[in-house]
């Protein structure tokens, strides 16, 4: 063979972090070898990932969803690609929690990933359910809660847009889980005032945030004159929604500062592609973050993401990463004080 | 069904990348520096320096190539079939190569299509289910529609090397859009393929499954790559014969990896369970007789499926108010 440039296969993030640089960070109680972390939806339960690289350097493998039941998921077309990003339009398609805990939780116990269960229901009870089946279970790290999702009994309502719906999962969700893993619950950006869900959320014993999850959007077809989706609309997600991504967190955080909203540790998601993507976010307030889409382009995007994430807080001067949250915030009250 | 059992005798050459439904090598992502771009027809030949990808890849598999200057803003990978695959390729100097046929359909096929030699490929392959091995001595009929013959010309040399008889239709709108007609029948000869065009161009005017409908007979195996119409119309006639069809479908695939779910279309698995199923791991090859055929609409713009109502997981209609 000849020794072009074959041969950098896979795993490109694979190897050392910075000299000097401590990769570690936490959510909650939650300890993690690094700060990137998968997105929900993006790397499924983490085997197919493993058939390019080991899961467990990862910061987390941040699962698919999980129902109650099986579910089929929405007809197809289910996305379309967009300028820097995509639509999806899934319907979380998967196998139920019965499935996942004789198949997927063991697998990625075996091979010593951090696991971060999201899950999902249709009313409060089944995310309460899904929780008490995961609580006890060897492998679970965290439990994400993936309050974007329609609520039934509110006439199809996204949880995440509703303060008293979001409030009303996650007690269900804290209560079950006694403190004995992390409870982050995952907001939606489509929303007035996200520091309100925020506070929803932690008033009722969330331990940290996961910011954020797809914006809606649509694609009409010119040719057929029609939806591009079966499903119509779906969500938007990739580099085209970073700044909305980082908006949040920056929101969210800013509100922590001043007092309005209990300090907790807040992950940010939404379009990183590099280590630098994921430096606005921990700049902006967040402790950890998650990659998602940017898989899809680069199936390493969230082992490389987090060796250049720390080269550049290692750059900076930073000794770790929870020296480097929220710098963005310091820099703004010092040009407001003048 | 004929996957698992039989197959050529181990140790011949075919063995090797023929036979077993559920070998899958694992795929690996490599920087792929493009060693030759040539036209073919209506098509671009892209002869790449695969590395392990090539030495891992089987018959039926595909291939997912980022496109796009980095940063790009077409972010998804596009999916090509694996053409041919030639460890150690004298040709360049000695190279594992892999090559791939692509047609420019929108931005990021076109992209492909106008890299130079010496420019560089992110891939990720191989991927998908190989085509499985038919049973011992049953005769053999690959059909490709258009570019769609890219994988098949590889499959009918292993085909041929197991002792299987193997005819190759080929079919095409028009003459530039037919490919493989010499790599063919270098392989098989030239009586055993057949060629039809839409506009009488080249071969007889009409459909691949005009020709096939003469060579399928009881037994037959048909591996068929096209369009969708194409790919359901091929199942009937072989069934019809009391054949087998393999078919490689070309769904919309967001990761090719089996992570995202956007690939599925309705299958019935072993257990008779229909499922949503991804076409990226689960394919793309699929037997004929398990896609719900019923549930998959085909229309100008290509093919769509609905969630067949005993399908697992499947939406329970309710007249629940709200
Ligand atoms: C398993 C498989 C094997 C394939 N083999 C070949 C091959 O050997 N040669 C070849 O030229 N093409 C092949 N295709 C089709 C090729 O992937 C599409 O033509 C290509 O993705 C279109 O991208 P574009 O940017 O040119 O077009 P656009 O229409 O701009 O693409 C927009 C988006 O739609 C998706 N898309 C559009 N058309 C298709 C399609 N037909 N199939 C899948 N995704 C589509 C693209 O991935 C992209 O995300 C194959 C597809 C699959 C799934
Ligand atoms: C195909 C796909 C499926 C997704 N499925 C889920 C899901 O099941 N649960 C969830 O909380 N988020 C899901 N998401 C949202 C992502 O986890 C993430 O919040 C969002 O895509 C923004 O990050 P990104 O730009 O890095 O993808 C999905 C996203 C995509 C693209
Ligand atoms: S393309 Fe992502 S699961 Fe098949």
């Amino acid at each position: 063979m000849t020794t072009t440039a074959t041969g950098t296969s896979g795993p490109a993030g694979t190897t050392g972090t910075a000299v000097g640089f401590d990769p570690r960070t936490a959510i909650g109680a939650l300890e993690l070898r690094n700060p990137v972390l998968t997105a929900s939806g993006c790397a499924a339960a983490g085997r197919e990932l493993g058939r390019l690289y080991d899961v467990a350097a990862l910061g987390a493998v941040v699962t698919k969803s999980i129902l109650r039941d099986a579910r089929s998921g929405r007809p197809t077309p289910r996305m379309a690609e967009t300028p820097s990003g995509m639509l999806n339009s899934i319907g979380l398609q998967g196998p139920g929690i019965d499935a996942f805990l004789a198949h997927d939780l063991p697998w990625l116990r075996d091979h010593g990933a951090t696991a971060v269960v999201s899950i999902a229901g249709t009313d409060a009870a089944e995310f309460a359910e899904l929780a008490g089946r995961l609580v006890d279970e060897p492998g679970v790290g965290a439990v994400e809660v993936n309050i974007s999702c329609p609520n039934v009994a509110n006439r199809g309502l996204v949880f995440a847009c509703d303060a008293g719906s979001s409030a009303e999962v996650v007690s269900g969700v804290v209560d079950v889980v006694g403190g004995r893993v992390p409870v982050l619950a995952k907001l939606s950006p489509d929303v007035t005032d996200i520091v309100a869900i925020a506070r929803a959320c932690l008033d009722h014993g969330a331990d940290g945030l996961a910011m954020v999850n797809t914006t809606l959007g649509m694609v009409v077809d010119t040719d057929t004159m029609r939806p591009v989706l079966a499903g119509v609309t779906g969500g938007l997600s990739g580099p085209a929604i970073r700044p909305i991504a980082v908006r949040c967190v920056w929101q969210v955080h800013a509100a922590m500062r001043r007092g309005d909203l209990r300090t907790a540790p807040g992950v940010g998601i939404g379009g990183i592609l590099t280590g630098l993507d994921a430096l606005q976010f921990v700049l902006a307030g967040a402790s950890a973050v998650q990659v998602g889409t940017s898989t899809f382009h680069d199936p390493s995007a969230p082992l490389r993401v987090g060796t250049e994430l720390a080269q550049a807080l290692a750059d900076r001067g930073f000794a770790s990463v929870a020296d480097a949250v929220g710098p963005a915030h310091t820099v703004l009250a010092r040009e407001g004080a003048r | 069904m004929s996957a698992a059992t039989g197959g050529p005798a181990a140790g011949t050459p075919a063995a090797e990348t023929l036979g077993a439904r559920d070998r899958r090598p694992d795929p690996v992502q490599l920087r792929c520096a493009v060693l030759a771009n040539e036209p073919a027809g209506a098509y671009r030949r892209l002869v790449l320096d695969a590395g392990e990808a090539a030495r891992r890849a089987l018959p039926g598999q595909f291939a997912a190539l980022a496109v796009g200057e980095p940063p790009t803003a077409m972010l998804l990978r596009r999916a090509v079939s694996i053409h041919a695959t030639t460890p150690g390729d004298r040709r360049f100097d000695g190279a594992d190569t892999l090559e791939i046929v692509v047609a420019p359909h929108g931005p990021g096929t076109e992209w492909v299509t106008r890299r130079r030699a010496g420019d560089v490929l992110d891939v990720v392959a191989p991927l998908g289910r190989p085509f499985p091995a038919p049973e011992v001595g049953a005769p053999t009929v690959l059909v490709g529609g258009g570019y769609g013959s890219a994988p098949l010309v590889w499959l009918a040399r292993d085909l041929r090397d197991a002792g299987h008889r193997v005819d190759v239709v080929l079919g095409a709108a028009s003459r530039d859009k037919l490919f493989g007609l010499e790599e063919a029948a270098a392989v098989v000869g030239p009586d055993l393929v057949h060629v039809t065009t839409d506009d009488g161009s080249a071969g007889l005017r009409g459909r691949v499954t005009d020709a096939l409908a003469s060579l399928a007979r009881d037994g037959v195996v048909v591996y068929a790559c096209g369009p969708m119409a194409m790919l359901r119309a091929v199942h009937e006639v072989a069934t019809a014969a009391g054949g087998t069809s393999w078919l490689a479908v070309e769904e919309s695939m967001a990761c090719g990896i089996g992570v995202c779910m956007t690939c599925v279309l309705p299958v019935r698995g072993e257990d008779g369970v229909t499922r949503m199923t991804r076409s990226c791991v689960e394919g793309p090859t699929f037997d004929g007789d398990r896609v719900r055929w019923d549930a998959i609409s085909i229309g100008p713009g290509g093919a769509t499926s609905a969630v067949p109502a005993d399908c697992l997981g499947a939406p329970v209609a309710s007249g629940k108010g709200h």
